[in-house]
């Protein structure tokens, strides 16, 4: 039985970049409707007894949607912090330098990369299994585990993470994005 | 020469309460019209290409060159699926006529087809929408991924539904089937009927 993970800060704590009433629906209804679709759709299945990971690592159609999406937003809120932005420090701020040439050129590139992808997904900074990084987009559910990669940040790129506090505007959500990134959550991902 | 953004053939408040002025406006001005923004631009050096019908460029995605036919795809596909939305959508126009006949015949009927449209709209995962469409001369329910277009796999749409979460979010957030079961208040089946015999 997958359960919803409590939310790392309380609703209110992204604002005035997330509001509340995204929060509210992002994590209570869709985030949530994930979960419960999920469990209703492994119940007496082989997946049943899986872990999350396994799940989407073994599974398609509407099992993989859901599960992917479980994964995909508890990674998205830990990404967020109401302590967050500023840019990459650590080792994964050189890596980072060594892959795009400079800190403003990762976000710059990142930025674009979520920006154009069209319709419903996520964009990913990933470690591939080489140990470079690279930065990925994936439509719908779409997951890095999936290529054998390791997530490191990623940002919610369906129109629900945005819709209600920027409209159409996509690319001034992702300009707030960057004032709540959690770079000692993708520090600690680039380490693991 | 460019395409622009068709009027709306009603005002922005028509279809309330079923779809508020509010989204039809954004999706109006700021979505449909930044489909047509885009798929200009991407036809710029091919100004062949740009002098076709919108339809006729998204029915034949392979006259367009490799480079930009994800582009002509995506926002060729925005701008002709809105154009068609806005105009088949109005209040209180009864279900009659040719269509009406075709659906009670080959759908098994009005409430069969309400279902299984709703649920084509539902289920489609992400971003797309719902059509009815004609294909070898026969009705089919069907729904397609993000922009694409029944045209460009030679299924003529007849009726679509939107089911971008920009099409309901402001006024049904999550709830898209909520959404889903407003529409049929807001069908306009006049114009249904015209694309309909338009097939023939």
């Amino acid at each position: 039985m997958h359960t919803l993970p409590e939310l790392p800060y309380p609703k209110d704590a992204l604002q005035p970049h997330i509001s509340e009433e995204t929060i509210n629906y992002h994590y209570g209804k869709h985030h949530n409707a994930y979960v419960t679709n999920l469990n209703k759709l492994i119940e007496g299945t082989e997946f049943a007894s899986k872990s999350l990971e396994d799940i989407i690592k073994s599974s398609e159609g509407g099992i993989f949607n859901n599960a992917a999406q479980v994964y995909n937003h508890t990674f998205y809120w830990n990404c967020l912090s109401p302590n967050g932005g500023g840019v990459a420090s650590g080792l994964l701020a050189k890596a980072l330098i060594a892959q795009f040439g400079s800190l403003e050129k990762f976000r710059e590139k990142f930025t674009q990369t979520a920006a154009t992808l069209f319709g419903a997904g996520w964009c990913w900074l990933v470690k591939k299994e080489d140990g470079t990084l690279d930065i990925m987009q994936t439509s719908n559910a779409g997951c890095p585990l999936t290529y054998g990669c390791m997530p490191l940040l990623t940002v919610d790129v369906w129109e629900h993470a945005y819709y209600v506090d920027y409209r159409n505007a996509r690319p001034e959500y992702l300009n707030h994005f960057w004032s709540l990134v959690n770079w000692d959550f993708a520090n600690k991902n680039f380490a693991g | 020469m460019a395409y622009s953004l068709p009027e709306l053939p009603y005002a922005y408040d028509a279809l309330e309460p079923y779809i508020d002025a509010k989204t039809m406006e954004i999706h109006h001005t700021k979505h449909h019209n930044a489909y047509i923004t885009n798929v200009n631009n991407a036809l710029a050096d091919h100004p062949d290409l740009a002098a076709k019908p919108g339809e006729e460029l998204i029915t034949d995605l392979n006259a367009v060159p490799e480079s930009i036919r994800g582009a002509v795809q995506n926002n060729g596909g925005g701008y002709v699926n809105h154009a068609m939305f806005w105009e088949i959508m109005k209040k209180d126009v009864p279900f009659a006529g040719p269509i009406a006949d075709a659906i009670n015949a080959e759908l098994g009927g009005f409430d069969k087809f309400k279902d299984a449209f709703a649920k084509a709209g539902a289920t489609r995962f992400g971003s797309g929408w719902a059509w009815l469409v004609v294909n070898g001369g026969k009705l089919e329910i069907m729904s397609t991924a993000n922009q694409d277009s029944p045209l460009s796999i030679g299924k003529k749409p007849v009726l679509g539904l939107d089911v971008w979460e920009h099409a309901y979010y402001l006024h049904y957030q999550n709830r898209r089937p909520d959404y889903i079961q407003a529409f049929f208040n807001v069908i306009n089946w006049d114009k249904v009927n015209e694309f309909y015999l338009a097939t023939k």
